[in-house]
């Protein structure tokens, strides 16, 4: 299979491979996908408590090159944002920015997922989504 | 910045990319081609031609071939028919003797780690009111003698197992099932496409009945094989299943590839006069790149019997790397994967699987396939870029970083997607 340049670009140098403490509270981390379907993706994020942007963004991939990529891509788009900008990070998008062929569009949806998933740990230790939800009843 | 791009360097008198891919095919050895080319131009004839010398010469090439082919397996010329190749033979065998001993009974005894050619061809009787036994493997890709033995009835009238796997170069016990069938009255048909050249095999001693073979596994020409068909105690008779001029004694009819039947010879008059050094010198490079590799990287191992296998095949499992990830970090070199998103159906290799082995571990597996042309550079180098690259990708695995905290992950609750 050919890969397109972006992605072996994102296999040869992958940004923002690491781990953060999982411990701790500003820190969100995101487990997506199975060994026996051959893609795990482990995606962290670090959000200022004061600003809710995300200031760090660490990943590890065990997965075929595309699935490699599409974290690396991940992480390098999600830092910086606020944590609801990230959110609108669509799979479409990574599978746009990579041009992933048809049979590796799962990695680009599982990199959404890890997304979605470090940023729900995250939320779950700051009791973020029940503050929203109540903002939103007080007005 | 964290890198995987390899920084390897590339040792004198080796050049890239390294062909090290010989189960998927071999490069044409210069011997055969020089044997060939005569065929491709002046002595073009039809080999079937009986009125003329054009005729006459290409028929004369054909049966010097037969002749190379049978001494080789240890076959008479006359029991070797001529096909495009091992697909095609298998295909030929099984369908052909299935016909032809309807009556006898309708019962096939086959294996898991198949190729398709056989699998498919045995899913397809099925369809047609066969019964199929497929056998399993034991761990180390070996079937159990005793399992073959319950499994034959007094319906069974074909066993078909092949004499070296093409994943994990498995050798089966060819010689005891081929006593085992000839005990019971069962003809043993063997795919031994990657054993032929490679292992000594002898249809007399190895009790074997019907062979596939193939031009290509042994530096031949691709699009010709072979079908050994054995004449005597027993004679096998096997149903054509092309139709036409009634050539190769009427069970495969179509004019004769006459350049690929030549070159298919040369292969096998060389495989028969090299063989036993060649086999030392691949078992040679194949025991050296597996111990660099072992000394160098934690969590390896290799994926069946090591003391039943082809001398050229090492298929090693490097664990919590994806294969396919791997195959892109040593894109120099030709190898190939059991990891599903190598394949089209997205599915790991079953012959891995039917091992025991799981998902996880059948996406991490490598196959190395050394051949003739290989040396010990290239060796040396293939193994110190997967050192890198596997090293370079654990540092990106998550389930790497897990498993060196002490982390159980079959206690971890995957989301399968």
């Amino acid at each position: 299979m050919a890969y397109s340049d972006r992605v072996i670009d994102h296999y040869n140098n992958p940004r923002n491979v690491g781990t953060l403490d999982k411990s701790s509270t500003e820190v969100g981390t995101g487990l997506v996908g199975a060994p026996e379907c051959g893609d795990v993706m482990r995606l962290q994020i670090r959000v200022n408590p004061e600003t809710q942007v995300i200031e760090e963004a660490k990943f590890k991939t065990f997965g075929c090159g595309s699935a490699i990529a599409s974290s690396s891509l991940a992480t390098e788009w999600i830092k910086g944002r606020k944590v609801e900008d990230a959110l609108a990070i669509k799979n479409t998008d990574i599978v746009k920015e990579l041009s992933l062929p048809p049979v590796k569009i799962h990695c680009s949806v599982l990199a959404e997922d890890a997304i979605r998933a470090a940023i729900g740990d995250w939320k779950k230790k700051n009791g973020v989504a029940e503050a929203v939800e109540s903002t939103a009843a007080a007005q | 910045m964290s890198t995987v791009a390899s920084q390897v360097e590339v040792p004198a008198g080796v050049s890239l990319p390294i062909y090290m891919d010989n189960h998927a095919t071999s490069p044409l050895d210069p011997r055969v081609l020089e044997a060939m080319m005569p065929y491709f131009t002046t002595k073009f004839g039809n080999a079937a031609s009986r009125n003329h010398s054009f005729g006459w010469e290409a028929e004369q090439a054909v049966e010097k071939a037969r002749e190379q082919i049978a001494k080789l397996i240890g076959a008479t010329a006359k029991e070797i028919i001529f096909t495009s190749g091992a697909t095609e033979s298998n295909n030929l065998a099984i369908k052909g003797i299935a016909e032809m001993y309807r009556e006898r009974g309708n019962h096939i005894i086959t294996q898991v780690t198949e190729h398709k050619a056989v699998l498919d061809t045995c899913k397809r009787l099925e369809k047609y009111g066969y019964r199929v036994t497929y056998l399993p493997v034991k761990a180390d890709g070996l079937i159990d003698l005793e399992d073959l033995k319950r499994a034959m009835d007094d319906k069974t009238i074909l066993v078909s197992i092949m004499a070296a796997n093409n994943e994990i170069g498995v050798l089966q016990p060819i010689r005891e099932i081929g006593k085992l069938c000839h005990e019971k009255g069962v003809i043993f048909h063997t795919d031994a496409v990657q054993a032929v050249g490679k292992v000594p095999v002898n249809v007399i001693a190895d009790n074997i009945d019907v062979l596939s073979l193939s031009g290509h596994k042994i530096y031949g020409p691709k699009g010709v094989g072979a079908l050994y068909v054995r004449r005597r105690n027993p004679r096998v008779q096997i149903a054509a299943q092309i139709d036409g001029g009634g050539h190769e004694r009427g069970m495969r009819s179509g004019t004769l590839n006459v350049p690929g039947i030549v070159g298919l010879g040369k292969a096998c008059e060389i495989a028969y006069e090299e063989m036993d050094n060649e086999a030392a010198y691949l078992r040679g490079l194949r025991d050296r790149l597996k111990n660099k590799l072992e000394s160098e990287l934690d969590y390896v191992h290799v994926n069946g019997s090591m003391e039943h296998r082809l001398p050229g095949n090492l298929n090693m499992s490097f664990v919590y790397v994806e294969g396919e990830s791997l195959l892109m970090g040593i894109n120099d070199v030709a190898v190939s994967s059991g990891s599903a998103c190598t394949s089209a159906t997205l599915e790991p290799s079953y012959v891995l699987k039917a091992l025991g082995l799981g998902d996880d571990v059948a996406h991490s597996s490598i196959r190395f396939g050394l051949g003739r042309f290989n040396t010990q550079a290239e060796v040396d180098y293939v193994a110190a870029k997967v050192i890198d690259i596997v090293k370079k990708l654990r540092e990106l695995s998550p389930l790497y970083e897990m498993v060196k905290e002490g982390i159980d992950l079959t206690k971890i609750q995957w989301a399968a997607h």
